[in-house]
């Protein structure tokens, strides 16, 4: 589905003179639609949002990626996580506006173009690390961020660097050892 | 969710000058139309429960001081900037070395993806999570002055035992503020009426009869960094969490303990306790019984007897005064047996 979305058909574009008329940093209004500029798994997108967007309602009702899920909408299940600038966060808890210029992967963004899975993808798929798969996305980003943060050295480490997402499946124990699988082959990459 | 502007100002006194353009003398911080934002974890969760509503979003990200992005370690002690994240203290080789009471209590709280947000002053400065607080239809003295408190009689299994009043028993939430003021740690603000610094022991308030009246900052003030004093014997401090599950919970009882010890006798205890407090809590009497006593299971007791003399418990959350002790005893007995 990612590959079938692109900039110009789905993102609300704002027209490039409306940046130039809006010198009005400085004096921006109330309901003024803010002019945000995303990278999103490679590719620019240019969205015109009311401020109170959040990032996770950005990607999913204006981007059309509607693999991040939402899950609490309060920062409290992990299922909207994502990585801005290589680190994982919630995009519930982020507005839209505040990501400007920021790079965004989603699991949309994670297999590469000839379609090979990430390993921690991969790891999921092996391990049989999901069973309605709704906070699996969040699970994948989250534990990518964690071997990347270097918290993935044992079971328990892992863990507790994962406790931010909640699974309500309680597919944990496969979800450790998916996460096990991939730390190596991420390392070895 | 309340409409709002959104500014990204990028230098601290621009920051501070439109802040108190739209705000007055008198504004409480969590009150005024203009406030800050930086990780938004808790900000942008009480706007979207319609508990907050600035009508101006100042974002802190972009200013460009790039000390307000670092942890600086000198022969004084150790400087954290106020934009540091969470995840990034509770990972500096520097801090676990001299204070792992500071990495405990940030690593111990929240999650991976919420320390990787959350600003070292965001966390100072966050509101309390009383369910009667974040939910708009309750009465609340906090939220809504002279309202009432629909957590006096309501399900208070979470509230303070100590420092509440009879208009507010909101616990304080944060973890890593009991270390900080554990170490006598100093906050450096930025405001219009200047810098001044002020210690981390000045800056809570407990609620009194003025609940929404939570810190000592003015509306257009902006804390612009942390900082600890060198103590050396702090090698020998930790942080204990006791909560609901073992990770991704806020605390039922904490502790965060310092300790100078001369073999097994306290030259100095420092102590502080969080989740049964309604600010920030150093429990003097506790340091004080401690004094030149030797540390064992016993004299910790009294210790964390005098830390609860005063508790008031109501209906649900009296067996915070007993979880609270026995959290402080056997802080106290493993900060002793540390490593060193
Ligand atoms: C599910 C969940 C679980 C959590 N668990 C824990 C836990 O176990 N322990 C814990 O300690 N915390 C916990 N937190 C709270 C979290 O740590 C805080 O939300 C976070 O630290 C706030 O930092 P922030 O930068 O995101 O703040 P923001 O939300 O951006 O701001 C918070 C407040 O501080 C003000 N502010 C921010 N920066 C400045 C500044 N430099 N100067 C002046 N004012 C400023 C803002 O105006 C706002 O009022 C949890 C949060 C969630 C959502
Ligand atoms: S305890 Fe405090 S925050 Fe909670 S409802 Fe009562 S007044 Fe409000
Ligand atoms: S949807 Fe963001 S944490 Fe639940
Ligand atoms: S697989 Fe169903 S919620 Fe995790």
């Amino acid at each position: 589905m990612a590959g079938s979305v692109s900039a110009a058909a789905t993102a609300p574009l704002l027209a490039s003179h409306a940046r130039a008329e809006a010198p009005s940093a400085a004096q921006p209004k109330l309901r003024q639609p803010a002019v945000t500029s995303l990278r999103i798994n490679r590719q620019a997108y240019e969205l015109s949002l009311d401020t109170r967007t959040s990032l996770l309602d950005a990607l999913r009702d204006h981007v059309g990626l509607t693999g991040t899920k939402k899950g609490c909408d309060h920062g409290q299940c992990g299922a909207c996580t994502v990585l801005v600038d290589g680190k994982r966060v919630l995009s519930c808890l982020s507005f839209a506006v505040m990501n400007d210029g920021k790079d965004i992967t989603t699991v949309e963004g994670l297999a590469s173009s000839d379609g090979k899975l990430h390993p921690m993808q991969q790891a999921f798929i092996d391990h049989d690390a999901f069973q309605c798969g709704y906070c699996t996305p969040g699970q994948i980003l989250s534990a990518i961020g964690c071997v990347n943060e270097g918290h993935a050295e044992s079971e328990d480490d892992i863990r507790e660097y994962m406790s931010g997402n909640i699974c309500r499946c309680a597919a944990y124990p496969n979800i450790v050892a998916a996460v096990l699988q991939a730390r190596d082959q991420m390392k070895g990459a | 969710m309340h409409p709002f502007v959104y500014e990204q100002p990028t230098d601290i006194s621009a920051a501070v000058a439109i802040a108190s353009r739209f705000t007055t003398n008198d504004d409480q911080p969590t009150r005024a139309n203009a406030q800050f934002i930086a990780g938004g974890t808790n900000l942008a969760d009480y706007m979207k429960l319609g508990v907050a509503e600035p009508n101006r979003l100042l974002d802190l990200n972009r200013l460009a001081d790039p000390g307000l992005r670092q942890i600086r370690v000198t022969d004084n002690g150790i400087r954290f900037g106020a934009l540091v994240r969470m995840g990034e203290a509770a990972d500096h080789a520097e801090v676990k070395r001299r204070y792992p009471v500071i990495a405990d209590s940030l690593r111990l709280a929240a999650s991976g993806q919420i320390r990787n947000m959350a600003s070292l002053a965001g966390n100072i400065l966050q509101r309390t999570r009383c369910e009667y607080f974040r939910e708009t239809s309750w009465h609340c003295n906090k939220r809504v002055p002279g309202s009432g408190c629909a957590a006096m009689e309501g399900f208070n299994r979470q509230h303070a035992v100590l420092g509440a009043s009879d208009a507010c028993i909101a616990t304080y939430h944060g973890d890593f503020a009991q270390a900080l003021i554990a170490l006598d740690a100093v906050v450096h603000a930025e405001g219009s009426r200047g810098s001044r610094k002020l210690p981390f022991a000045k800056l809570h308030r407990q609620p009194g009869d003025t609940p929404y009246i939570e810190t000592d900052l003015a509306a257009d003030e902006i804390v612009s960094a942390i900082e600890v004093p060198a103590i050396p014997w702090a090698r020998r401090s930790l942080y204990l969490k006791i909560r609901d599950r073992e990770s991704y919970a806020f605390a039922l009882a904490s502790a965060a303990i310092a300790l100078d010890l001369d073999g097994d006798n306290v030259r100095e205890a420092r102590i502080a306790l969080g989740g049964v407090a309604t600010v920030p809590w150093r429990a003097r009497a506790a340091e004080e019984a401690l004094q030149s006593k030797k540390l064992d299971e016993a004299s910790a007791g009294v210790a964390a007897d005098a830390a609860f003399a005063e508790a008031q418990p109501r209906q649900h959350n009296a067996f915070k005064i007993e979880l609270g002790k026995r959290t402080l005893v056997r802080a106290l007995l493993e900060a002793r047996d540390m490593e060193v």
